[in-house]
């Protein structure tokens, strides 16, 4: 257990830092609840004028669209990684972190989960306090999917944090940034269903969608929150959660072992 | 003198954009990371459509012409206006004390400061929208038509670039840019690409008589479409509400020269 305090204190001191924008997490509120709101008002257009019927209701979609923006600090939205990590690979001040006597992957790894928790537990609390009385988000139908959600949570955040980590990692590949790393976020935004939920796509692809990796990140636990998957799913969810976090996991470490044969330190 | 100006600005483009070129292989996955974002942005609409055949009355290609115009319009503003959109951290460093120095208006070097190619992706995808609309809907005839859609697309271009150039100023008395602000530049595109009348009044007129983008997409793109009848507006003013984007820009421009009057550096 010693061997993991480290990777702690390294978590404990990233999310004190990032807590400490206190102003910038307020601003960030108004701007998604905005954002929010518009993608609502483009659902309804959908919702109002069709006669078919969609396999999520109204209502449902919103809420859905809700917790999108209550956890989007935690998904894998922004275009930066980790700027730290960037600008380490830029300097050369990397060797410093190959210097320390840990594990260089659970260090990244730990970088990782404060980043994504410290905006998030900001973020999330207000949304909820203003969305759920004044602008149409739902309530877990009963404890059970509400807790079912709360622990498939816990499941999206390792999936999130070990996919950002090799995306990290791809930065020893890429000197000057962000390559890759403006692919990526608009990719998985689509698969874990930020940009529509994942249900209103065409049948032909939900099994596809429901068996990609970022369907763990938001769709799933999202649908456990409002009941569209009942709480007896939350096994499945957090199953397919973990198998992939394991890919990712070895994915992102066979990276590392590769990009650092290839580092080269640069400045002095 | 005019003669001077255009020299200088292609000088300091020349360097902006060899400086862009130097990470060859990133900069084209960053171009082709902004033509993505917005294809899938697209892909996610195209799957609503799919599932619930209209958006009140709205078909498939009339939203694409309005996704075009707003992404064009709004990647050509962001490729010219990035210095004005960087504008805060220049301020927080002290920074834009050297262009005070420099025997040229400031508005003028943070225009030539950097001109981001990347932003080619996202015009390229916006011009393909357009063009496939205009091809569904048989548009391409009419030459008055045509010439009114560049203009929207110039003014359009025109009221987000005005719209980065309010931002930079409100930085002279802020210090830094208040994130509040992408609701009306990234939360305007967003809410651009899609007819007005689906929103609620507030916002409707928040995005025509205070950020009146909606006389640059909605009211010309209604004309393009022959709908002008449920504008609820004589035709003459949506054949002419283009012109509002140029003034908006001068408008934007005088509030800069004013909030640089006031400026107190942050010293450094």
């Amino acid at each position: 257990m010693t061997g993991l305090w480290p990777y702690f204190a390294l978590f404990s001191a990233r999310f004190r830092t990032l807590i400490q924008y206190r102003e910038a997490a307020i601003a960030g509120m108004a701007t998604q609840l905005f954002w929010g709101l518009i993608k609502i008002m483009i659902l309804e257009g959908f919702y109002h004028g069709t006669t078919r019927t969609p396999p999520m209701s109204l209502a449902q979609a919103v809420t859905y669209t809700w917790l999108g923006q209550a956890f989007l600090a935690m998904l894998p939205f922004t275009a930066n990684p980790d700027p730290d990590v960037r600008n380490m690979i830029r300097t050369g001040a990397v060797a410093y972190e190959l210097a320390r006597p840990i594990d260089l992957y659970s260090l990244w790894l730990s970088r990782q989960f404060a980043a994504r928790t410290a905006p998030t537990l900001l973020r999330c609390v207000p949304i909820f306090l203003i969305a759920v009385p004044f602008l149409g988000m739902g309530l877990p139908p009963t404890l059970a999917s509400g807790a079912a959600f709360v622990v498939s949570l816990a499941g999206a955040l390792w999936l999130v944090c070990s996919f950002m980590t090799i995306i990290t990692i791809s930065l020893l590949w890429t000197i000057s940034g962000d390559g890759i790393a403006r692919l990526v976020p608009s990719v998985t935004l689509l698969l874990s269903g930020l940009i529509i939920p994942l249900p209103l796509f065409p049948p032909a692809l939900q099994t596809f969608l429901k068996w990609q990796p970022f369907s763990g990140v938001a769709d799933s636990p999202f649908r456990l929150y409002f009941g569209h998957l009942p709480p007896e799913a939350l096994g499945g969810v957090l199953l397919h959660q973990l198998a992939w976090s394991l890919v990712f996991v070895l994915i992102g470490r066979l990276l590392l072992r590769r990009g650092l044969r290839l580092l080269t330190v640069q400045g002095g | 003198m005019r003669n001077v100006y255009l020299r200088l600005y292609v000088r300091y483009v020349a360097a902006s954009v060899r400086a862009q070129l130097q990470y060859r292989a990133s900069f084209f996955m960053m171009t082709l990371g902004q033509f993505l974002a917005i294809a899938i942005e697209f892909a996610g609409i195209q799957a609503l459509f799919d599932r619930f055949g209209t958006m009140r009355g709205w078909s498939l290609p009339e939203v694409a012409l309005l996704y075009g115009m707003a992404n064009t319009a709004f990647a050509l503003a962001d490729m010219f206006g990035r210095g004005f959109d960087q504008f805060g951290t220049m301020v927080r460093s002290g920074d834009f004390d050297r262009l005070l120095l420099r025997p040229l208006p400031t508005a003028f070097q943070l225009l030539a400061q950097d001109l981001v190619l990347m932003r080619l992706g996202r015009i390229l995808c916006g011009l393909l929208a357009l063009s496939w609309a205009m091809g569904q809907l048989a548009i391409t005839t009419d030459a008055a038509k045509i010439v009114l859609l560049l203009f929207s697309l110039l003014g359009g271009a025109c009221v987000f670039f005005g719209l980065f150039v309010l931002q930079a100023a409100s930085c002279f008395r802020t210090i830094e840019t208040l994130e509040i602000w992408s609701t009306v530049t990234y939360g305007g595109v967003e809410a651009a690409q899609f007819p007005m009348p689906l929103y609620r009044s507030w916002m409707r007129d928040l995005f025509t008589f205070i950020v009146p983008l909606a006389c640059l997409n909605y009211l010309p793109a209604s004309v393009l479409l022959n709908r002008s009848a449920d504008l609820g507006v004589p035709p003459i003013l949506a054949w002419t509400c283009p012109i509002i984007g140029f003034v908006f820009l001068a408008i934007s421009l005088r509030v800069w020269s004013f909030g640089e009057r006031h400026y107190l550096s942050t010293g450094s």
